[in-house]
């Protein structure tokens, strides 16, 4: 030990406060100026927004055109210097990018069969509203069996109207909703038969699901419209939007039944064994205690699969099929509305109506998620 | 009391029923057989209808047609093709543009992925906020509306030949398409190449020896600067001595369109800006998460043992996250594939469109077709995942699981 020790005599200076870290000169100081690495990569962020963000918003609505009757209005002669977007063009083809060619005097019933889609899928989505599985047969059973009353016509004194003429989002919402309702009882059937012990049922549904998995979109539907007819009796014909929407409805079933497999994979299997100790019937087992569970915990899987199918719709474009892409495509064509800006507006409009229909199911779905998994968080 | 191991009692009756019909027993049996039955029935259905319809509607059946002459030009074709070749020749045409520009979709939509999905987990705010809008914006839009959008919008923007928009004189844009100038190999080539080999096996040495070292000694040895030198001085030295190694042909303006040189259409450069970007914004997600699988503390360790943010990412986060990016970054590529099919949509003639399209409508052999063009991407979903899986064997042993 030493006799030395060492007792400070004066006050050591304080020390400046540290950098601030909080408000909104801390925030911009941690999160974007904290190195100088930070400091390119904000600059070039900003330059980012400024060369997308500000022009855009520049053509949508600073330069953009709100009133015309044909594509003079939207020449740079007329509006004079910079032309935005279009919107006049829209305007004009609203209806069609709606209803297609749908007659105009039976417009109502497409309307209509809106309207009661909306009345009945609202309630629906709210999760405190009332008797839910009243409303769910009604959506998903109910419903299309009245909107292909509404929409086809034939019966009580409504005029048939044949499919070849409709179009727009009449057709895109059809093609979405059908696929969705009609993919998951296939979904479900697929994912049991592959779980289930008896071989050729097994080898069967992976062979089916594995099939449709492994090929695209666009050969199904080539298949369903070329091929198809050809298997079936020759004084047999399928119309030409219901084989699309076969085709649509196997190839969306298979990608739910991968999906609801996991769902099955995920319940233990103390629930089917405690399930069949009270004898219950293997049908009961799966139908009141592990499909109920199982399904419950992929809904935002399945709720990516249907937004994946709401954007495949697009492709019937390809099939001759009018859409709202297809519609879109056509109304390019017009050359009373073809401007310089007359594009470019389009694709705005639709790809406004497509991103919002998909953003908000994704949204929804974490919404779901996160309301199903509140008594897993604390 | 010595326990006995009882063996369960010889059943040969439930054995066969298990055998049989799974734990349904036999009525899972009965099952079978009927499913059975009536697939055979639909298949004998199927065959017969499909007869008689293609006999009413004058086709013969069969894939003779593969042999006879197509007639029809395409747009771009990177094996020998004219007019005068076979279907079977279109059908390798349309293959290898699909492979062709499923290759480049992946290898950009990989690059776009990690970069998008590392920029959003970025401490700067900014760029993890643009990297969020980026992926939410490009993943609620259909593949095919984007498409034509580059395609008919952007690309179409672009002046035509004539005012075409050039890079020195030598890499041409326009709404035609691309004209670079295409490299030719000379007589000096082939030194070229063996100094190019050359290098990078030293490159390679040099980086086994420094490994080797680090391992035995603990001491890091700087390689880079002398891998650099040899990189740029073998080449160099070859180039001096046998001459220039490649010429170039360049495109020039013909008419009204280029001509010469290196070109790629326009179809071609829409559905991999396309595909790649939207491949990309999904890889993003899947990297984001694979990152997030990672546990926190290895970053912190890294950071605490002195890495950089870039090091921690690259030696420590990344290669652990792999094992849980790589089975759906498997999918994607597969999903970029079959994507490539909407190539369809704009005309680049890729499998579908040539084969599933033009021979289709020329030859009306529906059957064959859409059989051979399913049967195509089945067998390109099956080796890619069979590639992809034992890569995905090489990392778990590396990660001695």
């Amino acid at each position: 030990m030493s006799e030395t020790a060492y007792v400070a005599k004066d006050m050591i200076a304080p020390r400046a406060a540290p950098v601030r870290t909080t408000g909104v000169l801390g925030f911009v100081r941690t999160r974007l100026l904290n190195s100088p690495t930070n400091i390119l990569l904000t600059v070039a962020g900003i330059l980012l927004l400024w060369l997308t963000v500000l022009p855009a918003a520049r053509f949508l609505l600073v330069d953009a055109v709100w009133h015309g009757s044909d594509r003079n209005a939207c020449l740079p002669a007329t509006a004079g210097g910079q032309v935005g977007a279009c919107w006049p063009f829209i305007h004009a083809k609203l209806s069609q990018f709606v209803y297609g060619f749908y007659p105009e005097p039976e417009r109502w019933r497409v309307d209509l069969t809106f309207l009661i889609g909306a009345v009945l899928l609202i309630p629906l989505l709210v999760p405190r509203l009332p008797a839910k599985i009243v409303n769910a047969w009604l959506f998903f059973l109910a419903f299309p069996l009245v909107a292909f009353v509404l929409l086809c016509g034939g019966y009580g004194g409504l005029a048939i109207v044949p499919t070849r003429l409709w179009g727009g989002m009449l057709v895109t919402l059809v093609v979405a909703i059908t696929g969705i309702v009609a993919s998951m009882p296939i979904g479900i059937a697929l994912a049991l038969a592959r779980r289930s012990s008896i071989p050729l049922l097994r080898f069967g549904a992976i062979a089916f699901i594995e099939f449709w998995r492994g090929v695209p979109l666009i050969t199904v539907l080539f298949f369903a419209t070329y091929m198809l007819p050809l298997f079936l009796p020759g004084n047999f014909s399928v119309d030409g939007l219901a084989r699309v929407l076969i085709g649509v409805a196997l190839f969306a079933g298979a990608y739910n039944a991968e999906v609801i497999r996991g769902g099955l994979l995920a319940i233990p299997r103390g629930q089917a064994e405690a399930a069949s100790a009270l004898g219950l019937s293997w049908w009961k087992t799966t139908w009141l205690v592990v499909l109920p569970q199982a399904l419950r915990h992929v809904i935002p899987g399945l709720v990516n699969s249907f937004i994946a199918l709401l954007k495949d719709t697009s492709l019937v474009s390809i099939v001759a099929i009018f859409d709202l892409l297809g519609q879109l495509r056509a109304a390019f064509a017009d050359p009373a509305w073809s401007s310089p800006t007359t594009l470019f507006t389009g694709f705005a409009f639709t790809g406004i109506i497509y991103f919002v229909l998909c953003f908000g199911m994704s949204r929804y779905s974490l919404f779901v998620e996160h309301r199903l998994n509140a008594h897993r968080r604390n | 009391m010595t326990g006995e191991i009882r063996r369960p009692p010889f059943q040969p009756g439930l054995r066969l029923r298990r055998a049989l019909g799974g734990t349904a027993g036999w009525r899972g049996f009965a099952l079978q057989v009927v499913l059975l039955v009536a697939l055979v029935w639909a298949i004998h259905a199927i065959i017969g209808n499909a007869r008689a319809n293609l006999a009413a509607q004058k086709v013969a059946s069969g894939f003779g047609f593969l042999w006879s002459t197509s007639g029809f030009a395409v747009s771009q074709a990177l094996i020998p093709y004219s007019e005068s070749s076979t279907y079977l020749q279109a059908l390798l045409v349309g293959l290898t543009n699909t492979l062709v520009v499923s290759i480049v979709g992946i290898v950009c939509a990989t690059i776009i992925g990690f970069l998008v999905g590392l920029g959003r987990l970025s401490p700067n705010w900014l760029l993890a906020r643009i990297a969020g809008a980026y992926v939410e914006l490009i993943r609620n839009l259909p593949l095919l509306f984007q498409i034509l959008f580059w395609y008919l919008a952007v690309l179409a923007a672009l002046p035509n030949p004539r005012q075409n928009i050039s890079l020195f004189d030598s890499v041409f844009l326009s709404n035609r398409g691309f004209g670079m100038p295409k490299p030719i190999a000379t007589a000096a080539f082939d030194p070229f190449a063996a100094a190019v080999v050359v290098t990078i096996a030293c490159w390679i040495a040099l980086h086994v020896i420094a490994r080797r070292r680090l391992f035995a000694t603990g001491r890091q040895t700087t390689v880079w600067p002398l891998g650099i030198g040899l990189l740029i001085g073998l080449p160099l030295l070859a180039a001096l001595i046998f001459g220039a190694p490649l010429t170039f042909e360049y495109p020039v303006l013909r008419g009204f369109n280029f001509a010469g040189g290196l070109r790629v259409v326009p179809e071609f450069a829409a559905l991999a800006l396309a595909l790649s970007t939207y491949s990309g914004a999904f890889i993003a997600e899947i990297v984001r998460a694979g990152v997030q699988s990672v546990h926190k503390g290895q970053t912190e360790a890294g950071a605490s043992l002195g890495l950089s943010r870039a090091a921690v990412l690259r030696l420590i986060v990344v290669p652990q996250a792999m094992r849980v990016i790589l089975p759906p970054l498997t999918n994607q590529f597969l999903n970029l594939t079959k994507n490539s099919s909407l190539a369809v949509g704009i005309g680049y003639p890729d499998l579908v469109s040539v084969f599933a399209g033009t021979t289709l409508s020329q030859t009306g052999q529906a059957i064959e077709i859409i059989a051979i063009t399913m049967a195509v991407y089945l067998v390109l979903s099956l080796l890619t995942s069979v590639l992809m899986g034992l890569y995905g064997r090489r990392i778990a042993r590396s990660m001695g699981t």
